[in-house]
């Protein structure tokens, strides 16, 4: 048996090929590809039809509404207060989040906002809910791609978060907490210095996950490169939170816009990456839960004394008007364009969600990468079904 | 304050530059001087927001406008029915006498002269400031221009917007169903469709009308005037 050099092997095959390519008229024809609605990979039930050719994409459509609740249509029959109990369940990963720009939207128009406090703490249940939300996705992130571990790291933590909701809120995950003018409830005693230890433990998840994840070759490999997007395309779509900043906008509406919660008080960093692949996306998301992290520790010493609501009258009543308030969410920007007859409950709501837009830029995406990396892409862009629908 | 219609361009850079609502009266300028009398109205929520109505003809030109001027990030695109809606709000007391029907249609700020309007939100990202565009729909044909070729995003929120109020979009690739079976009939978010889920069963509402279990038995004795549903 003669011992080939590499040069000779590779001419070889190569000559093969060639051979292949002359005698063979391979008939290749386009196949449809179904992905869902029941993959795990699709967070709830998006289907996503691929037309293929060979291993590659060739054109890519979701189909959305396999969770549609018409929660728009819904608010128009519901007076204001009852409407958090909808919102809640649109992102239902970071139910709470859902809450605050409809409430703020309602505070703009009856044109009253919220005692200190209840702003502080509203903003520490923001981040707790982004904290919750987020540790999900890093530790699914490793499921996309087959390593089990991360996942069990992650719901072990993020029960803990949960369970500080709970304990201040009373719903592990539909909080339905927040009211106009403030907040149900006070804190419980004891829940800030246990909300101490927990970020300590959410630190050393961040740095368990960079280590498992985002040190890992193979993960590595499967991120970097894939599914690039420019800054400007992800504007033209509305891509908004850590997919927009991955593509290296620098933009936070925590940051960027006045609004009547407590970002301002904290002292922190809007984190933007210049590639624009799914490795960045990523890494933004891991490095906005240590910023959370960081956000929550700060105003936990700083929680004011005093009310926790603003005098309201007890049947509520908002003033004729048009409001928009939106926030940015474990998702990205999610708003609500609420219009107001001087009713019981809202006119109109437009709920505009983050995935909804960060979806629609699946068809660009998709366009001319192979089957593997429809998963990768597909978990970097991070979406919730709930949220999509509505 | 200097306003920049007889101005040069020097100073309208000068006029954009300035926080807040000087901002805001700057960009309407700026988008007067791009579209000229396409612009019906605006509004200005002081410290706020910024509202602009512009004519139907323009819609699609007032994308591209303001696009040019620095609005690039699409945020949202959909439709607003003024009908107030025929079958009320099912949040009535069921109690009380019932109320003679609000049939009046208006518009919101900005105004308008038709049932159906679209509106839109757009963003500066550098300047940090966002404009909710408005257009009223012709009634007897609603039909606007789309948008998608302007800012692709604007592809699935005119889809869903032509799902959810009947409105179509000239220059739209492909307005089929997101949502809803491909033969269903009826625009959902159009506030003459029924909500059958509370036809059938009315809301109990804001007002408690059925009392408390507790309350039946309470009556001898020392009479709660605690409302029914209150703390315990």
């Amino acid at each position: 048996m003669t011992v080939l050099s590499d040069r000779q092997q590779l001419s070889y095959i190569a000559s093969q090929a060639a051979d292949a390519r002359l005698n063979v008229e391979l008939e290749t024809e386009g196949m449809t590809l179904n992905i869902g609605p029941q993959h795990p990979a699709t967070h709830g039930t998006l289907r996503i039809i691929c037309r293929l050719d060979g291993e590659q994409v060739v054109w890519a459509e979701p189909s959305c509404g396999y969770m549609h609740r018409g929660y728009e249509k819904l608010t128009e029959v519901r007076t204001f207060p009852q409407v958090t109990t909808l919102v809640n369940r649109i992102d239902w990963l970071g139910s709470f989040a859902n809450e605050v720009p409809f409430i703020l939207a309602a505070e703009k128009l009856m044109e009253i906002e919220a005692p200190p406090r209840a702003q502080v703490i509203r903003t520490i249940l923001f981040e707790l809910s982004r904290i919750a939300n987020v540790s999900l996705f890093l530790g699914d992130l490793g499921v996309q791609m087959g390593a089990i571990t991360p996942v069990f790291l992650a719901f072990r933590d993020r029960e803990y978060v949960l369970n500080l909701i709970e304990g201040a809120t009373g719903g592990r995950f539909h909080p339905n907490f927040d009211r106009i003018g403030g907040l149900k409830d006070d804190l419980p005693a004891g829940w800030i210095a246990e909300t101490k230890q927990v970020m300590v433990k959410l630190r050393e998840f961040c740095d368990i996950i960079e280590d498992l994840l985002f040190g890992n070759e193979i993960f590595q490999s499967r991120m970097r490169g894939i599914g690039i997007i420019p800054a400007d395309v992800a504007k033209d779509y509305g891509l908004s939170g850590a997919n927009l900043r991955a593509s290296g906008v620098d933009y936070d509406l925590r940051r960027d816009q006045d609004i009547a919660m407590a970002w301002d008080k904290a002292d922190w960093k809007v984190w933007t990456h210049p590639d624009g692949d799914s490795f960045a996306r990523c890494w933004i998301r891991l490095q906005e839960t240590r910023e959370s992290c960081k956000i929550v520790e700060q105003l936990l010493d700083q929680v004011p004394a005093g009310p926790i609501m603003t005098k309201v009258p007890r049947i509520i009543k908002v003033p004729e008007g048009e409001a928009w308030v939106s926030t940015e969410n474990p998702l990205g920007e999610m708003g609500y364009y609420v219009v107001s007859k001087g009713d019981l409950g809202p006119f109109r709501v437009k709920i505009r969600s983050a995935s909804f837009n960060n979806i629609s830029i699946v068809p660009w995406a998709l366009t001319g990468v192979y089957v593997p990396d429809i998963i990768t892409i597909l978990a970097s862009l991070y979406f919730i079904l709930g949220d999509i629908d509505r | 304050m200097a306003r920049l219609s007889d101005s040069t361009d020097t100073t309208a850079e000068d006029a954009l530059a300035l926080p807040g609502d000087g901002l805001r009266e700057g960009i309407i300028d700026d988008l007067r001087r791009r579209i000229g009398d396409a612009v019906i109205d605006t509004h200005i929520a002081p410290n706020d927001d910024l509202w602009v109505r512009v004519s139907t003809e323009s819609w699609r030109d007032t994308a591209v406008a303001l696009k040019a001027a620095g609005f690039t990030f699409f945020s949202f695109l959909s439709g607003l029915d003024w009908m107030p809606s025929p079958y009320g709000k099912g949040e009535e007391d069921p109690t009380a006498e019932p109320q003679e029907p609000d049939t009046e249609i208006r518009q919101g700020v900005t105004g308008g002269e038709t049932r159906f309007q679209v509106f839109a939100r757009l963003v500066d990202l550098d300047r940090h400031v966002g404009v909710t565009v408005k257009a009223d729909v012709p009634d007897d044909r609603p039909v606007v221009d789309s948008w998608s070729s302007v800012f692709a995003g604007a592809n699935w929120h005119e889809r869903e917007c032509h799902e959810m109020f009947g409105i179509g979009f000239n220059g739209h690739p492909d307005l089929r169903n997101m949502y809803l079976p491909t033969d269903f009939e009826g625009y959902p978010l159009r506030k003459d469709f029924p909500l059958l889920a509370r036809m059938i069963k009315p809301w109990p509402g804001i007002v408690d009308v059925e009392p408390m279990p507790a309350q039946d038995t309470a009556g001898e004795g020392s009479a709660s005037d605690e409302p029914a549903g209150g703390e315990s």
